[in-house]
């Protein structure tokens, strides 16, 4: 795998182990409350005819109307003298049997046939106009025409319910399966030579099974409802006790006795909602921390921030900005919180110069915090992170601390930023050319139609062939060397003075790759901007870079002049690291530069 | 384009010739039972033979099936068994009370749906417990009780707005207001929390994507990256569940109509189903269909136009 930076990432949460499903919903307060609550109604009718005097269809004609807490009627009975407490519970067993045999049916149905559909695009015609075909029936109106034949029984109705919510599910499958196949995993795995029936029973099920679940909670409530709202009609046997009759009668009660309106109504509330809580935590459960929403925006520890903020007072203050790098930063500690709430330092006071129109090599293995250290730099670190300590000047400015709206003043003309995978930074919904159109605007403030002429010229100037259809292309248009090229263009834009290029060729081409660095070094030479090259191929650094820094475990080890560094590595990991390289073309004559562009091209 | 949509509507009409001869034969089976509710009390075995020859029930079914469809393709929909009113002009008579609810209740479930959930999504904490809150209680209470509950306190305890009936709009747009004002309300609330709950979910997974980082550094608004691009980006699933929730809202309406007493499609079709109306029924399944069909075909040629890469045409 070459993909750093995903690596890197998914690294940190992965290291919190797996604890399995059930721990996780019993520790949760909200699962465990909400499926205590659904345990305990189910049980409760499961029980009904022990716990229960009378019967819930008998009638006592005597005794219409009880109040509350009536002898022998804990809840009362209603207008035909019908024993309250007994309907309610009897109705809790209509309610399950009719979410049971809903839901199942719908699931069932459903991922099938969305599985085979949205994977397979020659069988997905056919089940298009299936489910086509199943939402086509007008629910309701269906249910009630079939009177006749299912003879008012709720299971036959609530089964046919259950097809009819199939198509939702089927959606749901369909549209994350054709996304999922889309994804590059998928092509990966396929090319590694796993099965087509091992890919969609990992890697698309494990993605869709987390939508189908909060799914299937939501339908087992809507067939609920659904059940009661039919009953509530009057629609079914009079003598399946219901939510929904219940309701009925107490709905016509209402300025009799509205308790008897209250109990059902309050009961039905509240298998709902612990149907959704239950399927909310559920999900939550399921598919980690990763729904959480979070504001845009660098989080910096509030205490160790204001510490920082003092040490940059009495060190880094000194008159003019004579001698002043253009970037350096100071014992910056980058922490991602654990499981239990605490930090976890993944970057350990690094310090970083970059003098103007420099070039400097980041270099280190996945995981050693490189990218970390980048992304602090440009303010963008994921909303998890936190920057516990430590100080970014850019061109004498403190970027720590920045609110959102200054840090976007100071990126794009002042420090810009290349990606690793050229694919997924460009959003897929826009034109190549109204993405860089607005990156332009944003940075320079020029007219549409300037902005528009600046974009074309960039392509041009990136080695586009043709820059005019590059600019009406979409992403998924064009080649991944084709969409580096793209993203080099707007980060250039608007002539940062810093250039922060994150292993920019490591997706692409070995071709494409020493075309991506002769560009990269040009741009450089004309523009006079200083570049931030992180990468772990010495070939790279070797080629373009005339300082380097070796990055491990989160410090930087080693710092020097790119020729000292190769010819007499100080620190044990950079000589391990260079000899690595080194020993599998010791018997090669070529000159170094091109050997170790191999050598690292080999690791890969 | 114009060839998927083509081909779309070509399937459409396909299965809604499907759809109304499952339709016609289910019905079949209740041919009788209508027939004798239809003479009520005085019914005999020799009347009721007799209505059937006269309604023509007792050919095959194919043929009276060839003849209903002969006459639709003339747009000769039948008229009520029950009532001698046209089937064509009744539907769409009712249809326009059921639009006077559902449509409002639409626009405004979407509407405070993707305030709600880009809200939730870009906002953590407080604000994102709030809305979430909001909308778990929109799912979990059913539509039925907040309706009853509703009519209890605004109309029958405070008075203010009618409990049943409709005014239409043409008569009195005020008196239509309040008579519509308490189901748009009932039907607003289900749909803006499904809808809500899958933007939230999708704006959260496009804000962490590569290409919001990128556009960060770009120095781009965080406005602009919320809703020029990570919202577009999840609109097309949201749109997904906003055509489901269309259809679903004529569901909803027939229970919503019941309660409110609403003279609507709902009541129509429930009220016409129980006795067995067949020539209603029918026009009311070529219209179901049909609705259905071109809702999914706008939300599919929706998420193209907003998606390039989903593009299925």
């Amino acid at each position: 795998m070459s993909n750093d930076t995903a690596t890197e990432q998914s690294a940190l949460p992965a290291a919190k182990g797996r604890t399995p499903l059930w721990k996780k919903l019993l520790k949760d307060p909200q699962s465990s409350i909400a499926g205590g609550v659904i345990f305990i109604i189910v049980l409760l009718g499961v029980l009904a005819p022990w716990i229960t005097g009378h019967g819930p269809n008998t009638v006592r004609l005597e005794s219409i109307n009880s109040p509350f807490n009536s002898p022998g009627y804990p809840l009362g009975t209603d207008q035909y003298g019908r024993d309250i407490w007994s309907r309610l519970l009897h109705s809790i067993n209509t309610s399950s049997i009719t979410a049971v045999i809903s839901t199942t049916i719908a699931i069932g149905i459903g991922s099938v046939f969305g599985l085979v559909g949205g994977y397979f695009d020659r069988l997905r015609g056919i089940t298009e106009w299936v489910f086509a075909l199943i939402m086509t029936f007008p629910g309701m109106l269906v249910l009630i025409l079939l009177l006749p034949i299912t003879g008012g029984d709720f299971r036959i109705t609530m089964a046919i319910f259950g097809v009819m919510l199939s198509p939702g599910i089927y959606r749901i499958v369909r549209n994350q399966v054709v996304g999922v196949k889309s994804e590059l995993y998928i092509d990966a795995a396929r090319v590694s030579g796993v099965s087509t029936i091992r890919i969609l029973v990992r890697h698309v099920f494990s993605a869709v099974r987390g939508p189908v679940i909060i799914a299937a909670a939501f339908m087992a409530g809507s067939a609920i409802s659904i059940q009661a709202g039919l009953a509530f009609l009057g629609v079914g046997s009079k003598e399946t006790p219901s939510f929904g009759a219940m309701i009925n009668d107490g709905f016509r009660n209402l300025y009799i006795d509205p308790l008897q309106y209250i109990w059902p109504s309050l009961l039905l509330g509240i298998i709902n909602a612990a149907l959704v809580l239950f399927g909310n935590a559920l999900r939550d459960a399921m598919q980690g921390a990763q729904p959480k929403p979070a504001k845009i925006g660098q989080k910096v520890d509030a205490k160790a921030g204001a510490a920082g903020q003092n040490k940059i007072s009495t060190v880094g203050k000194p008159s003019g900005n004579e001698g002043v790098p253009f970037l350096e930063v100071t014992d910056l500690v980058i922490a991602y919180p654990r499981p239990d709430g605490s930090l976890n330092d993944v970057v350990h006071g690094v310090n970083l110069r970059i003098e103007a129109a420099e070039t400097l090599g980041l270099v280190g293995e996945s995981g050693s915090g490189k990218t970390q250290t980048a992304f602090a730099i440009l303010g963008v670190l994921p909303p998890e992170a936190v920057v516990r300590s430590g100080s970014i000047r850019v061109g004498g400015r403190e970027l720590i601390g920045m609110t959102e709206t200054d840090l976007r003043r100071i990126r794009g003309k002042q420090i810009a930023y290349i990606p690793q995978e050229p694919m997924s930074n460009l959003d897929p919904v826009y034109t190549v050319g109204a993405q860089l159109v607005e990156g332009i605007r944003a940075a320079t403030g020029v007219s549409a139609r300037a902005a528009k002429e600046r974009a074309l010229s960039l392509l041009a100037r990136v080695g586009i062939p043709e820059p005019i259809r590059t600019f009406g292309a979409y992403p998924h248009q064009i080649s991944g060397g084709m969409a580096q090229r793209v993203l080099i263009a707007g980060a250039v834009a608007s002539n940062p003075k810093l250039l922060i290029a994150d292993e920019p060729t490591t997706a692409l081409d070995v071709t494409v790759q020493a075309e991506i660095l002769d560009l990269l070094r040009d741009l450089q030479e004309e523009l006079g901007m200083a570049v931030l090259l992180v990468t772990h191929n010495f070939g790279v650094v070797a080629d373009i870079c005339s300082r380097i820094s070796v990055m491990h475990g989160g410090q930087i080890v080693e710092t020097g002049d790119v020729f000292d560094v190769f010819r007499e590595p100080q620190h044990e990991y950079t000589q391990k690291l260079l000899n690595a390289i080194l020993d599998e073309t010791s018997h090669r004559k070529d000159p170094p530069v091109e050997t170790l562009e191999l050598a690292g091209g080999a690791k890969r | 384009m114009l060839s998927f949509a083509l081909r779309r509507i070509g399937v459409g009409l396909v299965l809604t010739l499907v759809m109304t001869f499952i339709t016609f034969w289910l019905l079949s089976f209740s041919f009788e039972s209508i027939v004798s509710s239809r003479l009520g009390q005085a019914a005999t075995p020799e009347s009721i033979a007799a209505v059937k020859v006269q309604l023509g029930f007792d050919r095959p079914l194919m043929v009276q099936y060839g003849e209903w469809l002969w006459n639709v393709l003339h747009g000769d929909f039948g008229v009520s068994l029950f009532t001698q009113e046209p089937v064509s002009g009744a539907v769409f008579a009712r249809l326009g009370v059921t639009l006077s609810v559902v449509l409002p209740a639409l626009i405004i479930s979407t509407l405070s749906a993707v305030v709600l959930g880009v809200f939730a999504a870009s906002r953590a904490g407080a604000a994102d417990k709030i809305t979430q809150g909001i909308m778990l209680v929109g799912h979990f209470v059913p539509g039925l009780l907040v309706a009853i509950a509703l009519v209890v306190v605004f109309a029958v305890n405070l008075g203010w707005l009618p409990a049943t009936g409709f005014t239409p709009f043409s008569e009195d747009p005020g008196l239509w207001l309040a008579s519509v004002v308490i189901p748009v309300t009932v039907l607003s609330i289900g749909g803006a929390a499904n809808i809500a709950s899958q933007v939230r979910g999708s704006m959260i997974d496009e804000l962490r994507k590569d290409y919001v980082r990128t556009l960060r550094t770009r120095g781009i608004p965080t406005n602009s990256i919320i809703l020029r691009h990570a919202l577009r980006n999840s609109a097309g699933p949201a749109l997904t569940v906003f055509s489901l929730e269309f259809l679903a809202m004529f569901g909803s309406a027939l229970i919503i109509e019941q309660v409110f007493a609403l003279p609507g499609f709902g009541t129509f079709s429930f009220n016409s189903a129980l006795i067995g109306d067949i020539p209603v029924i029918m026009g009311l399944a070529v219209f179901g269909t049909l609705m259905t069909i071109t809702v999914n075909l706008l939300a599919d040629l929706g998420i193209g136009w907003l998606n390039p890469k989903a593009r299925v045409y």
